[in-house]
């Protein structure tokens, strides 16, 4: 099997909030939205992972649909006429994130998170008094040097458990575990993470979009209140363990490393490392 | 050995071993070729047995009651699954338990719609202090008779238990079960036998004619019963025409959907070169639904046969049958009657002497209504967790293991056999129009006979209701649930809508899976939606947001209702879940998780929890 990309690719047709716009076939609607400059919030979605369209944040009218289409996983077809702000969509949009929010910590999720909430009108108060609706609200785990998993800030995107498996490290240390409200991610029978097949990768770390997963050198810098994201900047270099060339951006705060992280859009990596690439820095400091 | 990495240092039992060989006996380990071992070929390969997984972890939940992590272990290494990926598929399910058992015996009650109305609560009580290890469970599928049980065994062959006098069963009827270890048989047919009462017409009965008269045991009697003659009928006429006939029939799918069976059919039998797999939906686990058990405890042939009917005329070499694992009864029945058309060469490499090709697998859920949902029940059988896909891809052409396929319920498949012996054309001519043919209901509640009946499309709900005997002495009709719990409820005043596909769809009301409930002035009402919600929060799969959380919302405006806050304190909240969940939830469970209670509060059922005003349809849609 070859996997040259296909250089001439069809246009496929579709209307676009009104608009009559071509895309290359195949592209998702959200590929679509983003190529006309529609701002579409996501949450379970990322570059460098399969969707898995459960989060439902970036749903869309498709006429003819019954229901609300999850735009970054649905292909566009020709003829397709696409709504993405419309009452229904702003609607559904809306409640995912105060559904959210009302059971989870968001506080550490990226700015445009904030931002969509602010912009749809999001009120997660509405769902009740926090001490007397069901929430996702837990103890800390801390297990490790390396990890932290603060699981009452997990929105289930399933991102850590595709970069642990199929998408990235083929590792498979976690899945999602229990069902319904109780679905939660695990390994297995809870073990404790250096009891599981887990070879601190960090690869989902760098995939969660809510801070659920951090390392803890992060972690332990907001326990003592002196992270400040503000105050860092970050260095592009190529890592020196082996000769597979991948890039790291080392996160540095008062001339140390706080974390290390690689682009999602570098050929090597798509954003993934290994347990030297992400952790292998404190020799720098020795 | 696989490349996996296991933490726990408990070891399999030698009884784990023993059953997890039989359970995966058959199956030849896959043999991954030095080539493969890495990425995503390996990873593929191996997966070819992960559909052995479902099987295993019954075999080890049997063998020791619990699943062990010595056992969880073992299997991963037989099969080669990673286990914190089997550890998420073995927590799905509701019937594997995860902590060392506390007795042999669990003895599931059922407290859902129906069976609440008739003492399961109370039943619950008793049989916990007579010391028996009792699990409160959603609708088992036995409404016409409860409160309904079901005892999962360690080490045998799980049990129902039915009274023996048709009333509610006791404590007493539990311990003479396990004693015996013996089901109680269980199907009645009021419509036809002994119990029938002034209004039965049993002449009339297509789907049923056999329930209660046939021995389900004997293929011998099957066949004198008019057995395989379809099947017969069908392999002379060809798969082509098969569909065509089924197509001119207008049959629609019994499961709730109504999807055009012989549009689905063609559209699989069309990929051809694809392997192509014909799933049968057995796992019936709308509340209030029982007609495809009883069709399967009762004639169990008809459904071998009808598969093997749809089998060869959409050319799938495969097919499987996925039973709830509630359902032990018609389990074996099942099992026994697959046996049988294997002996006798109706199933296998040559059926009935065709040439065709058509084997039959029969699988167990495990407690999960969600597995119900035609894309999770795949992923199911495949050996994942039992999550909805999103569509598309439809079945058809991406199905199990990726590969086209025609699902149908069991009810729809059994239609096919006289479709085929008396022609699609005569089998439209009955019915109505648009809703051709017979339909099987389940009657419950209030009502004097509960049971399976059917009736041709065009009987009305009034038709239905005085065919079950009428309401018992001193009810008067309150409400009824149309459809189950993900349909709807429809007052008195509906009593002579039609109940056709075209009728319900213009009252806003659904058929569903057939399911009729009633309920009468003395219900509680509030505790009825309550119990709605709670089951579709124990039900959602967790996997997307709107049904996960939403669900659970849901279930906490109607506490608060209870508690004093009134409908109009939170309508708009009401409102907005309904939704969210309708509008943007991956499957038809969100999708419909809200419909009977929004139905319930426009017809003022709700008004002891502040309901402002009966028969308000504002705000939903």
């Amino acid at each position: 099997m070859n996997e040259t990309a296909v250089s001439v690719s069809t246009m496929v047709e579709l209307t676009l909030d009104g608009e009559s716009v071509r895309v290359p076939e195949g592209s998702t609607i959200l590929d679509a939205c983003r190529r006309e400059g529609i701002d579409t919030p996501t949450l379970c979605w990322a570059e460098n992972l399969t969707p898995v369209n459960v989060c439902r944040v970036c749903v869309v009218e498709v006429e003819g649909s019954r229901v609300l289409v999850p735009s970054c996983s649905r292909k566009v077809e020709e003829g397709m006429v696409v709504a993405t702000d419309t009452e229904r969509v702003r609607t559904s949009r809306r409640m995912v994130y105060e559904l959210l929010a009302s059971s989870v910590e968001m506080d550490r999720a990226a700015p445009e998170v904030q931002a969509w909430m602010d912009h749809y009108g999001a009120r997660p108060e509405r769902m009740g008094d926090r001490s007397e609706i069901a929430t996702q609200a837990q103890p800390v785990k801390v297990q490790d040097d390396l990890y932290v998993r603060d699981y009452e800030r997990c929105i289930l995107c399933y991102k850590c458990v595709e970069a642990c498996g199929d998408d990235a490290q083929h590792t498979y240390a976690i899945a999602t575990a229990g069902r319904g409200f109780d679905a939660h991610i695990s390994t297995e029978h809870d073990v404790s993470l250096p009891d599981s097949a887990c070879v601190y990768c960090g690869n989902c770390i760098g995939v969660c979009p809510t801070g659920a997963l951090a390392f803890k050198t992060e972690h332990d810098m907001r326990e003592a209140g002196t992270w400040d994201e503000s105050r860092q900047s970050v260095a592009t270099t190529v890592c020196s363990f082996c000769g597979v060339g991948c890039n790291l951006e080392l996160h540095v705060q008062d001339e140390r490393i706080v974390k290390v992280t690689s682009p999602a859009d570098h050929s090597v990596t798509h954003g993934h490392l290994c347990i030297k690439g992400r952790f292998g820095w404190q020799h720098a400091h020795a | 050995m696989p490349d996996l990495y296991f933490g726990a240092t408990d070891e399999a039992t030698d009884a784990e071993r023993a059953a997890v060989a039989e359970a995966i006996a058959g199956f030849g380990p896959v043999v991954v070729r030095e080539s493969e071992r890495l990425v995503h070929a390996g990873r593929a390969r191996t997966m070819e047995r992960r559909h052995l997984l479902l099987p295993a972890l019954h075999a080890l939940q049997r063998a020791s009651g619990w699943i062990s992590p010595g056992g969880l272990d073992h299997v991963c290494g037989e099969l080669e699954v990673p286990p914190a990926e089997a550890y998420g598929v073995a927590t799905f399910y509701h019937l594997f338990t995860h902590e060392p058992p506390t007795a042999d015996d669990t003895v599931h009650v059922c407290d859902d719609v129906a069976c609440r109305l008739f003492g399961a609560v109370d039943l619950i009580d008793d049989l916990r202090s007579e010391g028996h290890h009792v699990k409160a469970s959603p609708c088992l599928g036995q409404c016409e008779r409860g409160p309904a049980v079901m005892v999962q065994r360690t080490g045998r062959d799980d049990l129902t238990v039915t009274a023996v006098d048709g009333g509610p069963v006791t404590t007493a009827e539990v311990a003479v079960a396990i004693d015996t270890a013996t089901s109680t048989p269980s199907v009645t047919l009021p419509q036809a036998g002994p119990q029938a009462g002034p209004q039965a017409g049993s002449d009339g009965l297509r789907l049923l004619a056999r329930v209660g008269v046939v021995d389900p045991a004997s293929l011998e009697d099957y066949r004198a019963h008019g057995g395989y003659r379809a099947l017969e009928a069908a392999l002379a006429m060809g798969g082509d025409r098969v569909i065509a006939e089924v197509t001119a029939s207008g049959l629609s799918g019994r499961g709730g959907a109504a999807f055009p069976t012989g549009v689905k059919w063609r559209g699989v039998a069309d990929q051809e070169g694809r392997p192509r797999h014909l799933v049968c939906n057995a796992d019936e686990s709308e509340p209030g639904t029982f007609k495809d058990r009883v069709v399967m405890e009762g004639d169990p042939f008809s459904l071998v046969e009808a598969m093997t009917v749809a089998g060869t005329a959409i050319g799938a070499e495969q097919g499987w049958l996925y039973i709830r694992g509630e359902y032990p009864v018609a389990t074996a029945r099942l099992h026994h009657a697959i046996d049988e058309a294997y002996a006798a060469g109706l199933l296998g490499d040559d059926v009935a002497g065709s040439g065709l090709r058509f084997d039959l697998m029969l699988r167990n859920g495990a407690g999960a209504y969600i597995c119900g949902e035609e894309t999770a029940l795949f992923n199911s059988l495949e050996g994942k967790r039992g999550e909805p896909r999103n569509k598309p891809p439809f079945p058809t052409t991406y199905g199990l293991f990726g590969e086209p396929t025609a699902i149908n319920n069991v009810e729809t498949l059994v239609n096919v056999l006289p479709i085929v012996q008396m022609g699609g054309e005569a089998y439209a001519a009955e019915g109505t129009e648009r809703s051709p043919g017979t339909k099987l209901f389940c009657l419950s509640g209030r009502v004097n006979r509960p049971g399976t009946y059917e009736v041709e499309f065009g009987a009305t709900l009034r038709d239905l209701v005085d065919l079950a005997g009428g309401l018992v002495d001193g009810s008067e009709m309150r409400a009824v649930m149309l459809g189950g719990a993900a349909g709807s409820f429809v007052g008195p005043e509906a009593l002579d809508m039609p109940l056709t596909l075209e009728d319900t769809r213009a009252a806003g009301a659904s058929l569903g899976s057939g399911v009729i409930m009633v309920f009468d002035q003395n219900d509680d009402m509030v505790d009825t939606v309550r119990r709605i919600a709670e089951f579709f929060r124990d039900e959602s799969c967790g996997q997307c947001v709107p049904c996960r959380v939403g669900t659970v919302r849901q279930e906490e405006v109607l506490v608060r209702l209870g508690r004093g806050s009134t409908i109009d304190d939170e309508r708009d909240l009401l409102d907005d879940l309904a939704t969210v969940m309708r509008d943007a939830s991956i499957c038809g469970l969100g999708q419909t998780a809200s419909g009977a209670i929004r139905s319930a509060i426009e017809l003022g059922l709700l008004d002891g929890m502040g309901a402002a005003g009966g028969g308000e349809g504002e705000g939903s849609r």
